[in-house]
Order: structure tokens, then C-alpha cells, then sequence
């Protein structure tokens, strides 16, 4: 991982007290979370039959289909069979948007489609239908390496999510890097640590018992840490998803994925 | 099926709540087992029949990361004809607030008598398989499961 | 909201042949046992039974109890005994009900 160049580095350094690079997983170290599932979980993951993820892509497909809005259009009016159109999509995705001048995520990108092209209201964070298409449009990148552009117009936001990521929060007054680049396959609790890697969103939690996207997980450890969560669909969270990706660069998409 | 006596207990408690207030509430009540509980769950399926261990095989990790989503299987050993065969598996848990957990009818048009669910477990314990068989008898095999729980709990949402 | 179901069997098979049958349908399976933020019970709902007929005739039942996972998934066997149908259909709590189908081929 190439560090930030100029100011910033110096700033994030002083802030934090201890330099960025050590703490980073080296990229031929990486290891998705699939590697820490027991062998039940690899196999509901592994066969689509099993995995109750599937239930929820089937649902996108309908979705995907089905007409909608003032314009009385679906989404395959536009983008046709997802199995082309989608290919390799949420694999790059968060991307920045021109319009919002930012990088926006999957879920921000289907609802501005919703609102500009079908002239309907956008879908709720965590409502069954968003979840159901991030989870068949992000299917259609299974198997292929994550993709995240880094460049002049991302950088700065990437960096702002690797600030949030090695800022300590909360009243555990931990950060994300703590667990996840320094004590990753330890034991928390008598759980063992992933590197934290969002290879395989939305997925199902058996935690969870339904599928969820990675701002739901991300809530999760906020308040596991007892920190204040920002709200589903602030800027932070696209912008650490925007970072996680980028740290998971030519990983395998995985979605959906089972996790514990 | 014989739910009596939890309804009663959880009767009790949600009157007991109800009496003290929400304020004075500092966490809610974990529904449990009651000693006895698996006991009177399997006689009032298989009544006062002898249960023998042997040609069942229970299947279930030892150890499991999330007792939300148990992979559980049940095999037992018969031919599966019209003269010899399994008429149903029952399944029962000792520490969850109800000791049944599935029950399955087969017959010998079954070919094999293997199951497969996944279950919840409130945390470690034994849990039990009985196989009734189509000449009366009945046969178990208990295993138990090291349940782990998650390091970060999350709101309700 | 209607129920999402699953259901996986061969889509042919020769005459005798025990085959395996998966079952997966989207339900919360709330167990009537947690608590809500208020300290109040959530009321149970479930899915209580399962059963599948084969053209016509029952060979797998099954009822189900709160500890079984949300999202139920079952599987069986079956002998194939014949080209048809195989019905499923799913009974729960508060009026639940979802049927399922699929198609075999024997020879």
C-alpha cells in the first residue's frame, strides 16, 4: 500500500502517535474471512442451495424485473440481462459520482437510478427490496478481484477512510486498526479476529440470522466498541467502505457471503 | 404439544414486570430451561417406551462460532423397507426454554433414513436424537455442542 | 410479504434411486422467547410443519419447533419411484402458508 503522500501522512502521524505503514497486513498476507469459518459455514456459503443469502439474490432478480415509478420502468428496461450489465460492478464499487462530486456506494448508486430513472422513492437503508438488489447486482461480480480506483479524485477520500479506520473510538476507546491489522486470528472474547476485509457484502450473519449490508456490520463494531454510530448512509461509512476496498485491492468478491 | 408449564412461568414474570415498572427494569428476563424439561418433552412423544442407544447417529459440530445457525444431522441405521423401517426421528435439547426441536415422519419410501436442519442452541449442551422403529422399539444417540458466543452484541434495530 | 422458497432436487433420476431432497424458505422463525428494548415478549412465529408429497402421496413430514434456525432449511431422502410432482408445502404461526414444486423426471 502506497503511503499518502505530502501533509497528510505527517498530520495523521501526529494525531495518532504512531506511524500508519507498520500496522498494515503486508498484500500477499491477506486472507478473506471465509478462511476462519468452520467447515459447516464454508459449506453453506459454498452451495448456493444451502446458503440462505440465495433466498435473498432470488428476490433481487425479481426485483430486478419488476417496473416501477412515474416512468413505469425496471431496472432491466435499462441495463438489460445483470449477468453482462452488472458484471464487475459492485467489484469497483464505491465509485465516485460526478454529480455528488464524492464517492458514493452500491446502495446510494441504486437509489439515485430509483429516484433520476424510475422516479420513485428511493429504498430505505436495511429494507428487504435494497438488500435484496445490492445482493443479486453484488453476485454479479462473485469470483472476480476487487477493483476500487484510486486516484486524484478518490485519494482524498480514501485517506479519510483510513483516518477513521486507525482512529481510536468510543468508550473502549479502540480502533478498527487495533483488532484488525494487529491482532487478526487471535481471539476476542474467544472469537477469532478477521482481518476485516468487505470481500463478501451484503452477506448473511448467522449472527444476524438474515442478510445485511457492511454498514450494518460496521454499526455493529461501533457499538461493540461503545462508540456513537453515524447515521446508515453518512459520508464516513462510504468512505471507510471506499478504504476497506482499496486495503482489499485483487481480493475475490465472495458476495453472498455466510459469516458468524 | 404440552407447553403448560412455560407459559405459565413466562406469565408470571411478564405480570412481575408489568408490577414493577419498566424503569426499575435492569435487563430482561432470559427465558430458560427447567430441570425435567427434556424428560417430559420425549415420554409425552414416545410415552413409557425403553429407549436404547445404538443405530442412530447424531451429527453436529463440536464446537460451533454462532449457536444462531447449527447444522444438525440425524442417520440412522435401517433398510428402510416395508418391514423394517424408521417411522420417525424426534429431536430434543436440554438447555433451550422448549426441549423439542424437530420431529420427522418417514416410511420406507424415505430409501434412506437421514435428515439434516439447522438449529438454535442457547448455549452448550447435549442434545438428544430418538428413532422410533416400524417394530416398536425406540433408539437414541445424545451428542454435545460447544456453542460460542459473538464478541459484539448489536442493538435491536 | 410472501415467502421465498428453495427447493433442490435432481431434475432426473433412474427408477430406484434414493435421492436427496433440500429444502430452504425465508422465514424469521422468532421463537417467542426474546424480549424486546421494553422488556416486553415478542410473541412467537414460526413455521410448525413441513410436508412434501410425491405425486399425490406423503413421504416426508415434518413439525418444526423454535429451535429450529430462521431461514429453515430440511432435507430428506426419497426412493424415485416415478416421473411427477413433488409438492411442498409449509405451515407457521399466524396463518403462514407457502407451497413449493418441483418436477422430476424417472427412467
Amino acid at each position: 500500500m502506497h503511503p499518502p503522500h505530502g501533509i497528510a501522512i505527517g498530520a495523521v502521524v501526529a494525531v495518532l502517535g504512531m506511524p500508519l505503514a507498520l500496522a498494515e497486513i503486508p498484500l500477499d498476507q491477506r486472507r478473506s474471512g471465509y478462511d476462519q469459518l468452520s467447515p459447516a459455514s464454508k459449506a453453506m456459503q459454498d452451495d448456493d442451495t444451502s446458503n440462505p443469502a440465495t433466498l435473498t439474490v432470488l428476490d433481487g432478480e425479481a426485483l430486478w424485473g419488476r417496473k416501477a415509478g412515474e416512468a413505469n420502468k425496471s431496472c432491466a428496461d435499462c441495463h438489460g440481462d445483470a449477468a453482462t450489465s452488472m458484471r464487475g460492478v459492485s467489484a469497483r464499487y464505491p465509485a465516485f459520482s460526478p454529480a455528488k462530486a464524492r464517492p458514493i456506494d452500491i446502495e446510494q448508486r441504486v437509489n439515485l437510478c430509483r429516484t433520476e430513472q424510475q422516479k420513485v422513492a428511493p429504498l430505505a437503508h436495511e429494507s428487504r427490496d435494497l438488500l435484496a438488489l445490492t445482493a443479486f447486482i453484488g453476485k454479479q461480480s462473485r469470483g472476480m478481484p476487487i477493483a476500487v480506483t484510486n486516484d486524484e479524485k478518490t485519494r482524498p477520500f480514501i485517506e479519510a477512510g483510513q483516518r477513521s479506520y486507525g482512529m481510536r473510538q468510543g468508550q473502549l476507546n479502540l480502533s478498527c486498526q487495533n483488532c484488525h491489522d494487529d491482532h487478526w486470528g487471535q481471539k476476542l472474547a474467544g472469537v477469532p479476529l478477521v482481518q476485516g476485509h468487505p470481500n463478501g457484502y451484503p452477506l448473511y450473519r448467522l449472527e444476524w440470522q438474515s442478510v445485511g449490508s457492511l454498514q450494518r456490520r460496521l454499526r455493529n463494531c461501533l457499538i461493540g466498541m461503545r462508540a456513537e454510530p453515524y447515521a446508515y448512509g453518512a459520508d464516513e461509512y462510504v468512505d471507510l467502505e471506499l478504504f476497506l476496498m482499496w486495503r482489499a485491492r485483487g481480493m475475490t468478491v465472495e458476495t453472498p457471503a455466510v459469516r458468524p | 404439544m404440552d407447553g403448560f408449564d412455560i407459559t405459565r412461568r413466562e406469565a408470571l414474570i411478564a405480570g412481575g414486570l408489568a408490577a414493577a415498572g419498566a424503569a426499575s427494569l435492569a435487563s430482561p428476563p432470559v427465558a430458560a430451561s427447567t430441570p425435567g424439561q427434556m424428560e417430559h418433552a420425549i415420554r409425552s412423544l414416545i410415552g413409557e417406551a425403553e429407549v436404547r442407544k445404538g443405530k442412530v447417529t447424531l451429527d453436529l459440530p463440536p464446537l460451533v462460532e454462532n449457536g444462531n445457525t447449527v447444522p444438525l444431522t440425524v442417520i440412522v441405521d435401517s433398510p428402510m423397507t416395508k418391514a423394517d423401517h424408521v417411522k420417525a426421528i424426534h429431536v430434543f435439547n436440554e438447555k433451550n426454554p422448549q426441549a423439542n426441536v424437530i420431529s420427522v415422519q418417514l416410511g420406507p419410501r424415505a430409501g434412506k433414513a437421514h435428515v439434516s436442519t439447522r438449529v438454535r442452541l442457547a448455549g452448550t449442551q447435549t442434545l438428544t436424537a430418538i428413532a422410533e422403529m416400524s417394530d416398536g422399539t425406540y433408539w437414541s444417540d445424545s451428542q454435545e455442542v460447544i456453542v460460542t458466543l459473538a464478541a459484539c452484541l448489536e442493538d435491536l434495530i | 410479504m410472501s415467502a421465498r422458497a428453495l427447493i433442490n432436487v435432481p431434475r432426473k433420476a433412474r427408477r430406484g434411486d434414493v435421492i436427496e431432497i433440500k429444502t430452504l424458505i425465508s422465514h424469521i422463525m422468532e421463537t417467542g422467547f426474546r424480549h424486546g428494548t421494553m422488556g416486553e415478549l415478542i410473541p412467537r412465529d414460526i413455521i410448525t410443519s413441513l410436508s412434501c408429497k410425491y405425486n399425490g402421496e406423503e413421504i416426508f413430514a415434518t413439525q418444526l419447533y423454535p429451535a429450529i434456525a430462521a431461514n429453515p432449511f430440511v432435507t430428506f431422502h426419497t426412493v424415485a419411484t416415478e416421473s411427477g410432482t413433488l409438492a411442498f408445502h409449509w405451515i407457521g404461526d399466524n396463518g403462514f402458508e407457502a407451497t413449493e414444486e418441483a418436477k422430476i423426471v424417472v427412467e
